[in-house]
C-alpha cells in the first residue's frame, strides 16, 4: 500500500465534500442550490440502497417502498397534524425502519432471484395502499403542498443572514445528508460492515464459521430502510408534495441505476452516481423529452463497457496509469 | 337467481383476464427457466405487439380488413426483435450477475418505452373488435362479448399445445433438459446457444401476439409495459417460476382474485394480488407449482 492511500484514508471526506457543497448557496444561482438539494437527496437514497446492493450482495428491486414510507409519514405529519420537522423526520425514519423489519424479516428468508421478487410485491403493496387509501393518502392526487420546515433560527448564524427557505433548508438537508453517509461509512467499516462483505463474498462460507447471515442481512436491510427513510422525508418536502409515483417501482430501478452507474464497489460511487444522473436529468431534458431512452442506452454502455461505474473505472484507470509509469523502473 | 349470472359473468371477466396473462407469462415463465434470466422488457414486448397490430390494421385497412392476419404480423414482428435482441444484447449477459440481467432488460424497457412513444405518440389507440367476434353470447343469463370467449378458448388451446410440445416433441424434450441442466446438455452435443435463441423468440412472439390480441377489448396507452410486467410477475410467481401448469393456474388463480377482490373490497384488489404474491413468496417461494431451484 502507497503512502497516499493511507494518507487518503486519514481524510474524513464526509467533512471534506459537506464544506465543499456548502459553497454552493453563496456561489451559485438559485437555482444551482435547488439542483444540489436534489443531488444530496439522491445520493442519500443510493448509498442506503448500495448498503444492502454493493455491501451485502443483496438485490432489492423494491428499495423505494422504505424512501416512499418516509416520505408519506413526514408529508402526512406535517400537512395534515401540522407536526414540526424536528418529530416528523424521526418518525419517518422509524417507520421506514420499522416497515423495513417487518418485511425484510421474511425477504432475508429468501435469496437471488425470489429475494429480489420479494423486496418488489412489498414495494408494490405499499404503492397500492398509498394509491388507494383516500382519505389518508390522497390516493392518486398524492399530497400536495407539504409545508417547508421553520429554519428562521439560521438567520441569527453569521453569513446564514439573508438565506431564503430554499437556501435554508438545502443547508438543512446537506447536513442531515452528510451526518447520515457519515453514520453509513462507519457501519461499513466496523467489524458488523466487514461481516455484511463475507456474506456478500460467500454467504455459505459465512455460515458455516457461525455467523447468523439472516440476522446480519436483516440488520443491513433495516439499516438501509432508515436512511431511505432520511431521504424520502426530505424529498416529499423538497417536492412539495407526496405522490404515489414515488413509490412505483420503475423508481426502485431508477435508483439502482444512480448506483450503479457510479460504482457498487466503492463508498462514494452512488453518490457520483445520483450527481451524474441528477445533472445529465437536466441537461438532456431541456434538449429533449426522450430522456429514458437516454437513460437506457446509457445503462447498455455501462453494462458492456463500464460495469464498475464511473468511480470503479476511474480507479482502474488510475491504478493502470501508476502501474505504466513505474513500469519502466521494473517496480 | 339474478346473483349466481352475476357472480358468472364476474368469473367468466376473471377468466378472461387470466387467459390474456397466461398467453403473455408463459413466455416469460418459459425463459426464465431455460435461460434463467427474468425479462423486465417482456411487458415492452406486449406493448409492442399492441402498437404493430394497430399499426398493421392501419396499413392493411386499404387493401383488406383482416385483424387476424394484423395480430400475426405484429406477433412475428415482435419475435424478429426478440431475436435480434437475444442475440446481439442478452448473450453476453449469461455468465453474469443476476443485478446486470435484471439491469440489461430494464435497459430495453426504457428504450422499448420511449421508440413506442416516439413512433405512436402518446394518444390513446384502439382497434375494433373483428366483425365475426363482433357480437355477444347469453350463458346462464349473463351475457358475455364473443371476442372474449375466443380469447378463453384460445388460451386453453395454446395451453394445451404448448404442453404437447414440450411433453412430446424433440424441440420440447431439449427444452426441458436445458431447465435442467443445461451444462450436460451442452456436453451431449445440442446447440443450447441456438436452442435460447429459440426459447427467446418463441417467447417474444407469445408476448407480441398477447398484445396484440389484446386491443379490442383495451386501449393501447404508453405506460402498459410497466404495468402489465408485474402483472405477469405475479401470475409466474404463484404457479411457480420456469413451470409451465404453473404459469396457467397463477392466471387462473390471478384473474379470479382480481374479479372477487373487486366485489369485498373495491379499493383493495390492487393491493390483495400483491399481498397474494407475497405469501407465496413467503411460505412456498417456487411457487405453487414449481420446484426449489437449486
Amino acid at each position: 500500500m502507497t503512502s497516499g492511500t493511507v494518507l487518503a484514508r486519514r481524510i474524513p471526506w464526509t467533512l471534506v465534500v459537506f464544506v465543499a457543497a456548502m459553497v454552493i448557496p453563496f456561489l451559485g444561482s438559485r437555482y444551482d442550490t435547488f439542483l444540489a438539494t436534489q443531488i444530496a437527496i439522491s445520493a442519500l437514497f443510493a448509498v442506503s440502497l448500495n448498503l444492502l446492493l454493493g455491501t451485502t450482495g443483496l438485490v432489492s428491486f423494491g428499495h423505494v417502498a422504505y424512501f416512499g414510507i418516509g416520505s408519506y409519514v413526514c408529508g402526512i405529519l406535517m400537512k395534515t397534524y401540522a407536526v414540526p420537522f424536528a418529530l416528523a423526520l424521526p418518525a419517518a425514519a422509524f417507520g421506514s425502519a420499522l416497515s423495513s423489519l417487518v418485511f425484510g424479516y421474511f425477504c432475508v428468508r429468501l435469496t437471488r432471484i425470489y429475494f429480489a421478487m420479494l423486496t418488489l410485491a412489498f414495494s408494490q403493496i405499499i404503492w397500492a395502499i398509498c394509491f388507494k387509501w383516500n382519505e389518508v393518502t390522497g390516493g392518486d392526487q398524492g399530497l400536495s403542498d407539504v409545508p417547508y420546515p421553520n429554519l428562521d433560527w439560521m438567520s441569527s448564524i453569521p453569513f446564514f443572514g439573508d438565506f431564503g427557505i430554499g437556501d435554508q433548508f438545502y443547508v438543512m438537508t446537506l447536513a442531515l445528508v452528510m451526518l447520515s453517509l457519515a453514520a453509513m461509512h462507519r457501519i461499513i467499516a466496523s467489524p458488523f460492515g466487514r461481516m455484511l462483505t463475507t456474506i456478500r463474498e460467500n454467504p455459505e462460507r459465512a455460515a458455516s464459521i457461525g455467523l447468523d447471515v439472516r440476522r446480519y442481512e436483516l440488520a443491513a436491510f433495516v439499516a438501509a430502510g432508515f436512511f431511505a427513510g432520511i431521504a424520502g422525508a426530505l424529498f416529499g418536502i423538497f417536492n412539495r408534495g407526496v405522490f404515489p409515483d414515488f413509490v412505483y417501482w420503475p423508481k426502485s430501478a431508477e435508483v439502482m441505476i444512480m448506483t450503479i452507474l457510479g460504482g457498487i464497489e466503492h463508498f462514494w460511487g452512488p453518490v457520483v452516481g445520483a450527481a451524474t444522473l441528477v445533472i445529465l436529468n437536466q441537461e438532456v431534458t431541456s434538449y429533449t423529452e426522450y430522456w429514458p431512452f437516454v437513460l437506457g442506452a446509457i445503462l447498455l454502455v455501462l453494462l458492456f463497457a463500464f460495469p464498475g461505474g464511473i468511480v470503479g473505472g476511474l480507479t482502474a484507470g488510475f491504478a493502470w496509469l501508476r502501474r505504466k509509469r513505474r513500469g519502466p523502473a521494473g517496480a | 337467481m339474478a346473483g349466481a349470472s352475476f357472480l358468472f359473468t364476474q368469473f367468466l371477466g376473471g377468466l378472461t383476464t387470466a387467459m390474456f396473462l397466461f398467453l403473455l407469462a408463459s413466455g416469460l415463465s418459459l425463459v426464465f427457466g431455460v435461460l434463467r434470466v427474468l425479462n423486465f422488457a417482456h411487458g415492452s414486448f406486449y406493448m409492442l405487439g399492441a402498437y404493430l397490430a394497430w399499426q398493421a390494421v392501419a396499413w392493411l385497412a386499404p387493401v383488406l380488413e383482416s385483424f387476424w392476419l394484423a395480430a400475426l404480423i405484429a406477433a412475428l414482428g415482435v419475435a424478429v426483435l426478440g431475436g435480434l435482441i437475444e442475440r446481439l444484447l442478452l448473450r453476453h449477459m449469461y455468465g453474469r450477475e443476476e443485478l446486470y440481467q435484471l439491469l440489461l432488460t430494464y435497459a430495453l424497457v426504457l428504450i422499448l418505452g420511449d421508440a413506442a412513444k416516439a413512433l405512436w405518440g402518446t394518444q390513446q389507440l384502439s382497434v375494433s373488435r373483428p366483425a365475426m367476434l363482433a357480437g355477444g353470447i347469453r350463458i346462464f343469463g349473463g351475457e358475455l362479448p364473443a371476442y372474449n370467449l375466443f380469447i378463453m378458448l384460445a388460451g386453453t388451446a395454446i395451453a394445451v399445445a404448448g404442453w404437447l410440445v414440450l411433453t412430446r416433441s424433440t424441440a420440447g424434450r431439449m427444452v426441458r433438459a436445458a431447465a435442467l441442466d443445461r451444462e450436460m446438455l451442452g456436453a451431449l452435443g445440442a446447440n443450447v446457444g441456438a436452442l435460447y435463441t429459440g426459447m427467446f423468440v418463441v417467447s417474444s412472439f407469445l408476448a407480441g401476439l398477447s398484445g396484440a390480441l389484446v386491443t379490442p377489448i383495451e386501449s393501447i396507452v404508453p405506460g402498459m409495459d410497466v404495468e402489465i410486467i408485474v402483472e405477469a410477475f405475479i401470475v409466474v410467481v404463484i404457479g411457480g417460476l420456469g413451470s409451465f401448469w404453473g404459469t396457467f393456474w397463477g392466471s387462473v388463480i390471478y384473474g379470479q382474485v382480481l374479479s372477487f377482490g373487486i366485489l369485498i373490497l373495491p379499493s383493495f384488489s390492487l393491493f390483495s394480488v400483491f399481498a397474494l404474491m407475497a405469501v407465496i413468496l413467503i411460505v412456498r417461494p417456487w411457487g405453487l407449482f414449481g420446484r426449489p431451484l437449486r
